[in-house]
C-alpha cells in the first residue's frame, strides 16, 4: 500500500509575463527519494519553493502530506525538513546550539548528538558556525532540517559548490536518509547525483516536465542502441564491415542493438591480424546524453 | 512547548548572539555614553531654560534624560532595523519561516531582546549621570510614568523598525537608511540639542508630528521635574502601531538580493 507524500496537478507559477511552471503533475510516494533535474532556470527551484510553502501558486492542485502547503499550517511544517539552496544561520553560535535551537521548535525532535553525528559533523560540534567551511555549513542545514524528525525532505540542490569528496559524503548521508524510511525531495543539475541518489527522476526543462522514470530506464534509455568504439593503429588494416563509421577523431562507432555480436566478430578480427582495440568501449546513452537530448543542451535564463 | 516558553527560549537565543559579538555588544553599550560626555563636555556647565520649568536646569542634567532617550531608540529603533535586514539577507529568517516557530514569537523575541538592552543601557546611562553629573534618579510615581514611557517607547520604535526593514532592499542599505531616518529626527526634537523655549516654527511642527519628540519629553519629566503629559506617550503608542500595521502588511522574510 503506497501512500502519496506529494501530489501535483497541473500546477503553474507565472511571474508577470514569464510562466516559470507551465502546468506539471508529478507524485512522490513514501519512502522514495525523488529527484527533480533540470538545467538553471528551468523551474526547480520555483516548484520547490511551492512546495514548501515560500511561494504562491498562480494554478493547479498541490498536496504534501495531505495538506495544501500555501496554508503554511503549522501541522505540515512541523513534518517537513527544508534545505533551501541558500539560507544562513547565526553565524556567533555552535553548530551544537545551531541545531539544538531548531530542534526545539519540532514537537518531537531527534536526538542533536545523533542528527550531528548523522551528518559527520561530529568532531565540530563545539566549533562555531562561522569558522565551518563551505562544504561543512551544508551538512549543517542538512542536520537542522533533520533536527525536528521530518517524514519528508526537501533538498534543494543540496551539493552545488562541493568539492567531490564533499559530495560522496553528503551522498552517503541522503541515501542514509533514505535506508531510515524518510522520503526526499531533491532538486539538482548533476546526473550522477540523480542516478546515485533517486528512485525515479522527472526531467523539466523551461517549465515543463519532459520525461519522468527511473534513471536507468528514463526516456527509454535501456532500451536504446548500445553504442560501441574503438580506434585501431593509423597501419592497421581496414576493419571489416559491420555498418561501422569512422569520426573526424579517428574513432570508429559501431550503433547496435545487441552489441555481442558486432563485439565478437571485431575481436575475432583483433586477434587473427593481431591489432589492437584502442579505448574500446561499449555504452548504452548516459542519463547525460538523454537529459542534453531532452533538455537540447540549452541553459534556461534566470 | 508553551508560546510563554518558546518566546522565553527565542529571547534567550537572541541574547546569546548578541553577547557572542562583542565589538557589537561593547559599542552599543559606550555609544550612549560617550555621547553623555560628549554632549555635556561641550555645552556641560552652561545652564539651558527648559519649558514648563521655573528658572533654568543644568545642561548636563538634560543630557541624562536625552541620553536615555537616545538609549532606547537605537537599542530598538537602529539596532532592530539593521540586524533584522542583516538576518533577512542572510537567509535566517527564511529558514526560520520554514519552521513550525510561529512568525510572532521569533520577531517578538528580537524585539523583547533590544528592549532588554534598552533598559540596561537606560540604567548605566542614568547610574553614569547619577555618578559624574550628580543627576537625580527618579523614585515613587515618577520612576512608574518612566518605566512605562521606556516599555511603550521600546515597544512603538521597535515596531517602527521593524516596518521600515521593508523599505530597504539590501544589507549594504540598511545602516544608512536607518540612520538617515533617526539622525535629523534626534537633532530636531530636543534630544541632542536643548531647543529652548522659542524653536523656530518648522522645528516646532516635526517636533508634534514625529514620535521622538513626544518621548524624550516624557523622559525629561522623570528627570528633569517638567510637566509630564501622558499625550506624549499615547502619541509615541500610536506610531507604535501605526508601524505594527505597516509591518504586518509589508514585512518580509526572504532576502532581496
Amino acid at each position: 500500500m503506497t501512500e502519496r507524500v506529494i501530489e501535483i496537478r497541473g500546477l503553474r507559477k507565472s511571474y508577470g509575463d514569464v510562466e516559470a511552471v507551465r502546468g506539471i503533475d508529478l507524485h512522490v510516494d513514501r519512502g522514495e527519494v525523488f529527484a527533480l533535474l533540470g538545467p538553471n532556470g528551468a523551474g526547480k527551484t520555483t516548484a520547490t519553493e511551492i512546495l514548501e510553502g515560500y511561494r504562491s501558486r498562480t494554478a493547479g492542485e498541490v498536496f504534501v502530506l495531505g495538506h495544501d502547503p500555501a496554508k503554511r499550517s503549522t501541522e505540515l511544517k512541523r513534518r517537513v525538513g527544508i534545505v533551501l539552496q541558500s539560507t544562513g544561520v547565526d553565524p556567533f553560535l555552535t553548530v551544537r546550539e545551531t541545531v539544538e535551537l531548531y530542534a526545539g521548535y519540532y514537537p518531537d525532535p531527534r536526538d542533536v548528538d545523533d542528527v550531528i553525528d548523522l551528518v559527520g559533523l561530529g568532531e565540530k560540534r563545539r566549533s562555531r558556525v562561522n569558522k565551518l567551511s563551505g562544504g561543512q555549513h551544508r551538512r549543517l542545514d542538512v542536520a537542522i532540517a533533520l533536527a525536528g524528525d521530518p517524514e519528508l525532505l526537501f533538498l534543494d540542490e543540496p551539493t552545488t559548490g562541493f568539492d567531490p569528496s564533499a559530495r560522496r559524503n553528503a551522498w552517503e548521508i541522503v541515501r542514509n536518509l533514505a535506508g531510515i524510511g524518510k522520503t526526499v525531495w531533491l532538486t539538482t543539475h548533476f546526473m550522477d547525483e540523480a542516478q546515485y541518489l533517486a528512485g525515479r527522476v522527472a526531467v523539466i526543462t523551461k517549465g515543463e516536465i519532459v520525461a519522468e522514470g527511473p534513471p536507468d530506464s528514463l526516456a527509454g534509455r535501456d532500451r536504446m542502441q548500445a553504442r560501441i568504439r574503438f580506434r585501431v593503429g593509423a597501419d592497421a588494416p581496414e576493419p571489416p564491415s559491420m555498418g561501422q563509421r569512422l569520426g573526424p577523431d579517428g574513432v570508429f562507432e559501431i550503433d547496435a542493438d545487441d552489441p555481442a555480436r558486432p563485439l565478437h566478430e571485431l575481436t575475432g578480427w583483433s586477434l587473427e591480424h593481431g591489432v589492437s582495440l584502442d579505448g574500446l568501449r561499449v555504452d548504452r546513452p548516459t542519463l547525460e546524453d538523454v537529459y542534453l537530448e531532452l533538455t537540447g543542451g540549452e541553459e534556461g535564463t534566470e | 512547548m508553551s508560546a510563554a516558553a518558546q518566546l522565553v527560549r527565542q529571547i534567550r537565543s537572541t541574547n546569546l548572539v548578541f553577547w557572542r559579538n562583542p565589538a557589537s555588544a561593547f559599542f552599543t553599550f559606550v555609544f550612549p555614553l560617550m555621547f553623555l560626555v560628549i554632549f555635556t563636555t561641550l555645552f556641560g556647565n552652561a545652564e539651558t531654560e527648559i519649558p514648563g520649568i521655573e528658572g533654568t536646569i543644568s545642561t548636563s542634567t538634560f543630557y541624562v534624560a536625552s541620553m536615555a532617550t537616545f538609549a532606547v531608540i537605537s537599542a530598538c529603533y537602529t539596532n532592530i532595523g539593521i540586524s533584522i535586514v542583516f538576518s533577512r539577507e542572510a537567509g535566517i529568517l527564511k529558514r526560520t519561516r520554514g519552521t513550525p516557530l510561529p512568525a510572532w514569537i521569533y520577531l517578538s523575541g528580537r524585539v523583547a531582546h533590544a528592549t532588554f538592552v534598552a533598559f540596561l543601557l537606560v540604567v548605566i546611562t542614568v547610574a553614569f549621570g547619577a555618578l559624574v553629573y550628580e543627576a537625580e534618579i527618579p523614585t515613587g510615581a515618577t520612576l512608574f510614568r518612566f518605566v512605562v514611557t521606556m516599555l511603550v517607547g521600546a515597544a512603538s520604535f521597535s515596531a517602527l523598525a521593524l516596518a521600515l526593514t521593508a523599505a530597504i532592499p539590501n544589507g549594504d542599505a540598511a545602516p544608512p537608511i536607518v540612520n538617515a531616518s533617526i539622525l535629523p529626527l534626534l537633532f530636531l526634537s530636543d534630544v541632542f540639542i536643548p531647543l529652548g523655549p522659542d524653536p523656530a516654527a518648522w522645528v516646532d511642527v516635526v517636533g508634534k508630528v514625529f514620535p521622538v519628540r513626544h518621548f524624550t519629553l516624557s523622559m525629561q519629566a522623570a528627570f528633569l521635574g517638567t510637566p509630564f503629559e501622558w499625550t506624549d506617550v499615547l502619541i509615541v503608542a500610536a506610531w507604535g502601531v501605526g508601524g505594527l500595521v505597516l509591518a504586518a502588511r509589508f514585512f518580509t522574510w526572504e532576502p532581496r538580493r
